[in-house]
This record gives C-alpha cells, sequence and structure tokens, in this order.
C-alpha cells in the first residue's frame, strides 16, 4: 500500500527549540489519527505537512510529494480546518467559501455552485447569506469544514475539529467526518479527544513532548478485539471453562464467575450460548474488549519510547 | 455534493491557470471597496481635476472658445512641466493618499485579525501571489487617477499642439510616469506594510495618517530648530516633491539633496518589503 505520510527523521525548530525531534513513521491508512496532550506536536506536524513552517532537518513526503521541495502540488490535493476562528470579516458565508474554492483553483462559476453545495451539505444552508463573524462557535467551525471540502480535495486535515462544539454539533461533525472518510478521502485528524480519533480513524500516531510515543493500525486492533472477550457466568461448576478450553480458547478465569478469553479463529459465538445451555450455565454478561485506544494512549503517555502497538 | 443527494463528492472539472490566480483576491477586494457608495464617489470625483485640465488644455487651443469667454490666452495657466506636476501633486499627493488612506488598511489587517492567512496558504497559492494581489488593488486605484490621466492629457496637449511639442517635452511624459510610480510604490508599500503590521483597521489608517503626517511635522521642527533643510529628510513627502521637481525640471520647492531623497524613499520601500515578508506567514512562530 503507497503511504499518505512518509517522515523520515523529521525535526522543525522554532529558535533553538525543538518542537518535532526526528519523527520517522510510515502512515498508510484512509484516516489517520494524531494524538497527544496539548503541546505535544501535533498541530507543528499539520502545519508542516503544510509547509508552513520549514524542516530543520530530515524529510516529509505526502502522497509522496516532499513539502520542501514540491509543497504546490502537496497543497493541490489537500483541504486544511484549522483549529483557531480563521475567517474573513465582512463576508457572507458563500462568498467566503466561494473565495476559498476560487483560490483552490475553480473557476468562479464552479466555485459558487460547490460553496452552495458545500454549505448545504454541512449543515449551513439556510445561513449561508449571514456573515460569517454573526456565526455561532459551531457554525463556525462548520463554515471552516465546508471551505476545507469545497475544492473536493484527495486529503483533509481536520485540527481538533469538535473543540468547543456541543453534543449535538460534536456527532453532526464527526458524522460528517466518517462520511467525507468513506467517500474515499483520506484525513489526518488532530486531536487530543480519545473518542473522536476512536470513531473517525483507522491508524494513530500517538505525539508527546514532540516525539512519536506511539503508533497502532487501530483497524487491526479492532479486528483482534473482536475475538477478545469478556463473560460472566454463573452455575458453572467449571466443566463449561473446560469444554471452552477444548475449543481452543486462551482463558483467564476470575473471581465471580468472570472470564477473560481470545476467541480462536473460526469460533463463533454461539458455540459458546451452545455450551452454557448445554451445562446449564448462565452467561450474565459478554463484551467485546473496548477502550483499546485508552490503553495504548495511557501506555504511550507513561513511557517515551516508540513503538508500534 | 449535489444539494439534492446532500452527500459528499470531489471535484472533477476544469481549473484556472494557478498563474492568474494572483488575481482573485483584488477582484473581492474590488467588490468591496466599490460597496461603498460614498467610496465609489469619492472616486469619481478624483476625475474631475483631470477633467478640468483636459478643459484647460482644450481652451489653451481653441481661439474662438477663448474669444467667446474673452479670456486672453496669456492669462491661461501655461501647459508646461509645472503644469503636469500641479496635476500630479493634486491627483497623487493629495487624492492618492485619500484612497491609499480609506482603502490601504483594510487590505491586509483583517485577514491578520480573524487568521485568514492559513486558509489562503494551505493553498497552491503563495505569500508572495498574496502581497502581489493586495498590493495590486492599491496600484491600480493609484495608477487610474495618476499616471493614466496624466498621460491621457499629455497626448491630449501633444495632439492638439503638434508633433514638435511632443519631441521637445518628452521629459514631462517620463517624469509623469516615473513620478507616479515612486509615489504609488511608495504609498502601496507604506500602506500595506503598515495593515499587515497593525490588526485593528483604525488604528492602521492612523498609523499611516501619522507615518506622513507626523513624520511631515518632526521634519519641520528639527528644520526650524537646526536652521536647516535636511529634515525634509524625515518628510517622505516633501522626499517625493524633491524628487519630482528633478524629474520635471522644475525648482524644488525645499532645498534638499536628491540622491539622498532617492536612497530614503528606497530605503523605506525596502523596510515595507522585509516588514511584509516577515508578517505575512501562516502562523506566527512563537521562538
Amino acid at each position: 500500500m503507497s503511504a499518505v505520510v512518509e517522515l523520515d527523521g523529521l525535526e522543525v525548530r522554532f529558535g533553538k527549540r525543538a518542537i518535532l525531534k526526528g519523527l520517522s513513521a510510515r502512515l498508510e491508512a484512509r484516516s489517520i489519527g494524531l494524538l497527544g496532550p496539548n503541546g505535544a506536536g501535533k498541530t507543528t506536524l499539520i502545519h508542516t505537512l503544510l509547509g508552513f513552517h520549514p524542516p530543520f532537518r530530515g524529510t516529509a513526503l505526502l502522497f509522496g510529494k516532499d513539502i520542501r521541495t514540491e509543497i504546490r502540488d502537496v497543497r493541490r490535493r489537500v483541504g486544511y480546518m484549522p483549529e483557531n476562528d480563521s475567517f474573513i470579516a465582512g463576508m457572507t458565508a458563500v462568498r467566503f467559501v466561494r473565495l476559498m474554492a476560487e483560490l483552490s483553483g475553480l473557476p468562479p462559476r464552479a466555485a459558487l455552485e460547490r460553496a452552495h453545495e458545500a454549505l448545504f451539505y454541512v449543515g449551513l444552508g439556510e445561513a449561508r447569506y449571514r456573515r460569517l463573524e454573526t456565526y455561532s462557535l459551531g457554525m463556525k467551525q462548520m463554515a471552516k469544514l465546508a471551505q476545507a471540502v469545497v475544492h473536493g480535495p484527495d486529503l483533509i486535515f481536520l485540527d481538533e475539529p469538535t473543540n468547543g462544539l456541543d453534543p449535538p454539533h460534536r456527532l453532526r461533525m464527526l458524522r460528517l467526518i466518517r462520511e467525507i472518510r468513506d467517500r474515499g478521502v483520506h484525513l489526518i485528524l488532530s486531536s487530543h479527544l480519545l473518542r473522536d480519533v476512536e470513531e473517525c480513524c483507522d491508524e494513530v500516531l500517538v505525539l508527546k513532548e514532540g516525539v512519536i510515543a506511539a503508533q497502532c493500525d487501530l483497524a487491526e486492533e479492532r479486528r483482534t478485539n473482536r475475538r477478545f472477550l469478556e463473560m460472566e457466568t454463573r452455575g458453572d461448576d467449571g466443566s463449561f471453562a473446560e469444554a471452552l478450553g477444548k475449543l481452543g480458547c486462551d482463558m483467564a478465569l476470575q473471581a465471580g464467575g468472570r472470564i477473560k478469553m481470545v476467541l480462536p479463529e473460526g469460533l463463533e459465538l454461539r458455540e459458546l450460548y451452545r455450551l452454557a445451555a448445554e451445562r446449564e450455565v448462565q452467561i450474565r454478561r459478554l463484551n467485546y474488549k473496548r477502550d483499546s485506544l485508552q490503553d495504548i494512549f495511557l501506555k504511550a503517555m507513561e513511557g517515551q519510547q516508540h513503538g508500534r502497538v | 455534493m449535489a444539494v439534492y443527494e446532500r452527500a459528499y463528492r470531489g471535484y472533477t472539472g476544469p481549473t484556472t491557470p494557478e498563474r492568474r490566480r494572483f488575481l482573485i483576491p483584488p477582484r473581492y477586494a474590488f467588490a468591496e471597496v466599490f460597496r461603498s457608495r460614498l467610496f465609489a464617489a469619492f472616486f469619481a470625483g478624483c476625475f474631475l481635476w483631470p477633467c478640468c485640465c483636459a478643459f484647460l488644455i482644450y481652451l489653451h487651443h481653441n481661439m474662438s472658445a477663448l474669444a467667446l469667454l474673452e479670456i486672453p490666452r496669456a492669462n491661461l495657466l501655461a501647459i508646461d512641466a509645472g503644469f503636469f506636476l500641479w496635476f500630479l501633486r493634486i491627483q497623487g499627493t493629495m487624492l492618492g493618499f485619500l484612497i491609499a488612506f480609506v482603502v490601504g488598511p483594510s487590505l491586509i489587517s483583517p485577514d491578520m485579525r480573524n487568521n485568514a492567512l492559513p486558509l489562503y496558504l494551505s493553498r497552491p497559492f503563495s505569500r508572495t501571489e498574496y502581497v502581489v494581489g493586495k498590493i495590486s488593488v492599491l496600484v491600480v486605484l493609484l495608477s487610474a487617477i495618476t499616471w493614466v490621466p496624466g498621460t491621457i492629457l499629455f497626448f491630449l496637449q501633444s495632439y492638439l499642439d503638434g508633433a514638435d511639442w511632443l519631441g521637445s517635452h518628452v521629459r514631462i511624459l517620463a517624469g509623469l510616469l516615473l513620478g507616479s510610480w515612486i509615489w504609488i510604490a511608495l504609498l502601496s508599500l507604506l500602506a500595506l506594510a503598515v495593515s499587515a503590521s497593525v490588526r485593528w483597521k483604525p488604528l492602521a489608517s492612523a498609523a499611516l495618517f501619522g507615518i506622513f503626517f507626523v513624520a511631515s511635522a518632526a521634519g519641520a521642527a528639527v528644520n526650524a530648530t537646526f536652521r536647516t533643510t535636511l529634515g525634509g529628510l524625515l518628510d517622505l513627502s516633501a522626499m517625493v516633491q524633491a524628487v519630482w521637481a528633478k524629474l520635471f525640471g522644475v525648482p524644488p520647492p525645499l532645498d534638499l539633496p536628491v540622491a539622498g531623497c532617492v536612497v530614503s524613499l528606497l530605503l523605506v520601500c525596502l523596510l515595507c518589503v522585509a516588514l511584509l515578508a516577515r508578517r505575512i506567514r501562516a502562523y506566527e512562530v512563537v521562538r
């Protein structure tokens, strides 16, 4: 699979202060999450990939294009939704999005058409003739998303897209992001909210103090977790656990009839229910393993070493 | 992304040539500037003086009209270098300054205040194109009231007076063009640099006003205190007047060294370019 982002010893300095310290990674997934606490370097990495900050050392490639020498080619293919308020005062939303579309290369007529469509798409259709400075925070976030997608980019950088949004707006934003991803657009989403990244991303890069603390393929992790079960049973005299063992399940028995187990390939859940019914064992609770990203994140925050999880 | 589907789709249509994209911000800026009827009326008023000058040139060559108005030709303002210099003074230093004062601060400061630069610069659109696009707004407006009507007046006079007049007064045309461009470059770069440095538009206007008038007052104070004329080197408009006088071949209003004025004006322009290069960035880096 061709890489979306390739970092090779990327170092970015602001004066004498190193912000990104020799990042090396190859990110291939359709949607990539950048996680890390405040000041970890997530936004700096996005800005560097957009060509705003020159690398002090190392290289970064986006779709195989070097950001040092081919930044114009890179910018032709990307959309960017910044973290902070970014708009042009005194303009209506439709005029603003049209200007952004024209700057990305759309002819004026097509730009106007796409601006209307993009604003309808993000739910600002009725408010598109209002000036941007009169918008609420949630509406401004949506307008930023509209300008990022209006020209139909191949990759969209989303920097803290749910910042300051109330729950309904947050859900709407995440739904739009997933929908855009499912239409074949690559995403790089920076957030300090694990839930947002977990819901939208297939691969995660965890940054801490300018270094990569962890890199993980969430899609693979999810597939693995589908085989990892936590079960609570009643009435097992040991025969149920023994039967599970015979089916090839790796497991750990805990107090109170709780069992943690990994299902072997090819074994269906209904087989567990059949065994339990035969032995008159009640399965009171059965969960797939969850919060794997939280585990990964916490582990990454504890240690400094870069590892593929 | 059709409206009826409300679903995302990419763009597959044609795109515009990149070398022409710097013209997009000025197009929007012109629409914004001329949305104000007051400004549109003022801009239209800027063509009154060129019309008066054209009428004067016409009168000079129309004996029957002069006879009808009972004005002796000798009483009319002579059409010479001084006439065109006065034309440039009124159009450039007065009206041109007012245009730069009104339009200049609104070009960049709103973008800076609302963090719009990352949106411009994350597209295939460079910082240079941004600055060229913004400065072209002032260049077009100032050109429209200075060298463009000035050149038309020059050729009107040449047409009415004959090729001999054209041949012997080419220096006026050169002075008109060069003088206008010096003033336009200075005024546009200063207005843009101030707009990029001061995020609040009224404050940016005040700063631009201060650069010309406070510096002029400081120059006058230096002249009065030290009984010299070198204080004029602090006064941008005095320096420009000195350069214009030299270009048109007329006596200068102040006894200022022209070479010193040229160097000072050049330094001011370079300072503005350096300031723009420093300020026009997607994000300001805190070192």
